[in-house]
């Protein structure tokens, strides 16, 4: 266990130093561009160039990555062109409001996936299992950015329910985070559903799930004391692996609903070449993915007796 | 040796598809999803022939006009307008064109790439598989969205690589169209190479690949002639789900302003051009929606038919 963790967060970061590396040199060619967009597009170009000098912009590129590093590794993110203001302060909040959508989502779009998996994989092939089928490959189907416009259309334009922007301007409010949240649960749970399913129905055409039956054990026991916990066991990897995805899909819907998180902030960076901004989001979207990775493992190892004590 | 000793004859290449697409009619949601597929094929194909407006006219008194509305020329808008007065209808036939030949063509490319790098790292093992799976995993651990606009912010016309392909002779919409499938290459390669390298890993033992070994053949021979072929099986259904992806991915660049530039009709654009306007812009909002989800959900119902008939033999 303690060999597996160590092997994972040696190559976190290895990965994160080549992924660190390959952005610097990435955006070092599009340094003059960040000076005009700061100063604007009428600012000379000398001015361009001093903003540049001040700013620490012109220092050989080994030795502004090893500033960077040093000072990511003590708290220090450098400051956010775009915003100036340090990029940890800046993050921190956004980081938290992601949070706060992402959780949400996760915990809507597992419960709902839980409960029509298991409903269609202990009925394989019965008009529930085919509608709940279908169901999911069309909720998949529909894009962030797609099912954000209908619901936009109908719950905003149409009935005038809720509002449309989830910037929190007026302080946090429940009622702004209902159209992004729905918008990433409809595109998400389908594939947690169809693997549950998967998983579920497997089990249930299992030799000791038989047995359990014919020696006749009332179904719900069956299928909620014996099925269920080994049926779970997959789908619960591939859900904490979906992470990644999912943070996919929060950009978009981020930018579509004019939420404040992580993943707006790093759409706005990218398109303004706000660098350290973007190497800081990076290295986190790393530590979330392999992080993902570890948990899912861990609690294969532990779902699963077989491997326990093996 | 006579005529006789040959092999048995085998049915023809084309005998043979048609047979599958036999077996795809019993399966009604398939014949759904190649219904909707087909449907936007046609549309790219003919899109020239259809009698609609041209996607690109514009007309003033016509501004973000409803679906089944009269026109200012007394012509009929089916979809309604957009912001600038254009047709939605005949703009989403001509999209389908970009949307399908760039998702295809970002698609193809991708697993050329991921075929390579997986068979390579499958069959060859060792270093090689320890260096492609680790340049795999660092764009795998990036959340795809996030590559996608790092790439494509900074590969700009007037970036290098931009302006390498402007020299090249390509227009402004090429020079775009080739960075996002360069984008998309980075992101959906490595995942190709993945599903790619664990097939290979369980062909490699057969007796057909120690048997082309014992004649001598090259392991790129190999690798493109006995593997390749023989892993085909699940990844034609993962390439269908692969090209929804990419389709999904492709039109969501376009409403992030990442994608072709105006003014040809992306559909993700067309969603994005006009949601300032909100309310009036439903409308005008709403059809590329569906059409890009009826697009995804076809390829969807056409990968899930496919994999259960090829669970069934």
């Amino acid at each position: 266990m303690l060999i597996l963790a160590a092997r994972r967060i040696a190559s976190m970061i290895l990965i994160m130093l080549v992924i660190s590396v390959l952005l610097f040199v990435f955006f070092e060619g599009d340094k003059l561009n960040l000076a005009m967009r700061v100063l604007g597009p009428y600012s000379p170009p000398e001015g361009r160039l001093q903003w540049l000098a001040e700013n620490g912009y012109n220092r050989p590129l080994l030795v502004r990555y090893f500033a960077w590093l040093g000072g990511f590794l003590t708290g220090n993110w450098n400051e956010s062109a775009q915003f100036s203001a340090p990029v940890y302060d800046f993050l921190l909040p956004r980081l938290k409001n992601t949070a706060i959508l992402g959780g949400l989502v996760f915990l809507f779009t597992v419960s709902i996936a839980l409960v029509l998996g298991v409903l269609s994989g202990i009925s394989e092939a019965s008009l529930r299992d085919r509608s709940i089928s279908v169901l999911s490959i069309l909720t998949t189907s529909i894009p962030e950015f797609a099912s954000a416009t209908f619901l936009a259309a109908i719950f905003v334009f149409w009935l005038n329910w809720l509002p449309g922007s989830s910037s929190f301007s007026n302080g946090f409010s429940w009622v702004e985070l209902v159209l992004p949240v729905l918008t990433l649960v409809i595109y998400n749970f389908g594939y947690y559903t169809r693997m549950t399913r998967a998983s579920m129905a497997e089990v249930m055409s299992s030799q000791y799930v038989r047995t359990a039956v014919l020696k006749g054990l009332p179904y719900k026991r069956v299928v909620l004391r014996h099925a269920l916990r080994n049926a779970l066991i997959a789908p619960f990897t591939v859900m904490i692996l979906q992470l990644n995805y999912l943070l996919s899909g929060v950009v978009v819907t981020e930018v579509f609903f004019a939420y404040d998180g992580y993943g707006k902030a790093l759409y706005d960076a990218a398109m303004f070449g706000d660098v350290y901004l973007i190497l800081a989001g990076a290295m986190i979207a790393v530590v979330v993915a392999v992080m993902s990775q570890f948990i899912s493992d861990i609690g294969y190892t532990y779902l699963n007796p077989r491997i326990r004590f093996a | 040796m006579t005529d006789i000793a040959a092999s048995p004859p085998r049915a023809s290449r084309l005998w043979r598809i048609f047979k599958s697409v036999g077996l795809l009619r019993e399966s009604r949601i398939g014949m759904f999803g190649i219904f909707l597929v087909l449907f936007w094929i046609f549309m790219a194909v003919f899109a020239d022939l259809l009698p609609i407006r041209d996607p690109l006219a514009q007309s003033g008194p016509d501004l973000l006009k409803p679906w089944f509305s009269i026109g200012a020329d007394g012509g009929n808008y089916w979809l309604g307008t957009d912001d600038k007065g254009r047709d939605i209808l005949s703009r989403l036939i001509f999209g389908s064109r970009l949307v399908l030949f760039w998702s295809a063509f970002a698609t193809i490319v991708a697993y050329a790439v991921g075929m390579m790098m997986g068979v390579a790292a499958g069959y060859r093992g060792g270093w090689w598989d320890e260096i492609i799976s680790f340049i795999g995993n660092i764009f795998l651990a990036f959340p795809q969205m996030v590559l996608y606009i790092v790439i494509l912010s900074q590969l700009g016309p007037q970036s290098p690589v931009g302006e390498l392909l402007a020299a090249q002779g390509f227009d402004a919409v090429w020079v775009k169209g080739l960075t996002i499938v360069l984008a998309v290459m980075f992101a959906t390669a490595p995942q190709v190479a993945r599903i790619v390298r664990g097939i290979v890993l369980d062909l490699k033992t057969r007796d057909y690949v120690a048997a082309a070994e014992v004649r001598g053949e090259s392991p790129l021979y190999i690798m493109i002639v006995e593997l390749l072929p023989n892993a085909r099986g699940p990844l034609i259904v993962d390439a269908c789900l692969r090209l929804g992806y990419v389709t999904i991915a492709i039109a969501a660049l376009g409403f992030l302003g990442l994608g072709l530039p105006p003014p040809d009709p992306d559909w993700g654009k067309m969603i994005s051009e006009v949601r300032g306007y909100g309310a009036q812009a439903s409308n005008a909002m709403i059809w590329p929606a569906i059409a890009i989800s009826s697009l995804v959900l076809g390829l969807n119902l056409l990968a899930d038919a496919l994999r259960e008939i090829s669970l069934r033999d």
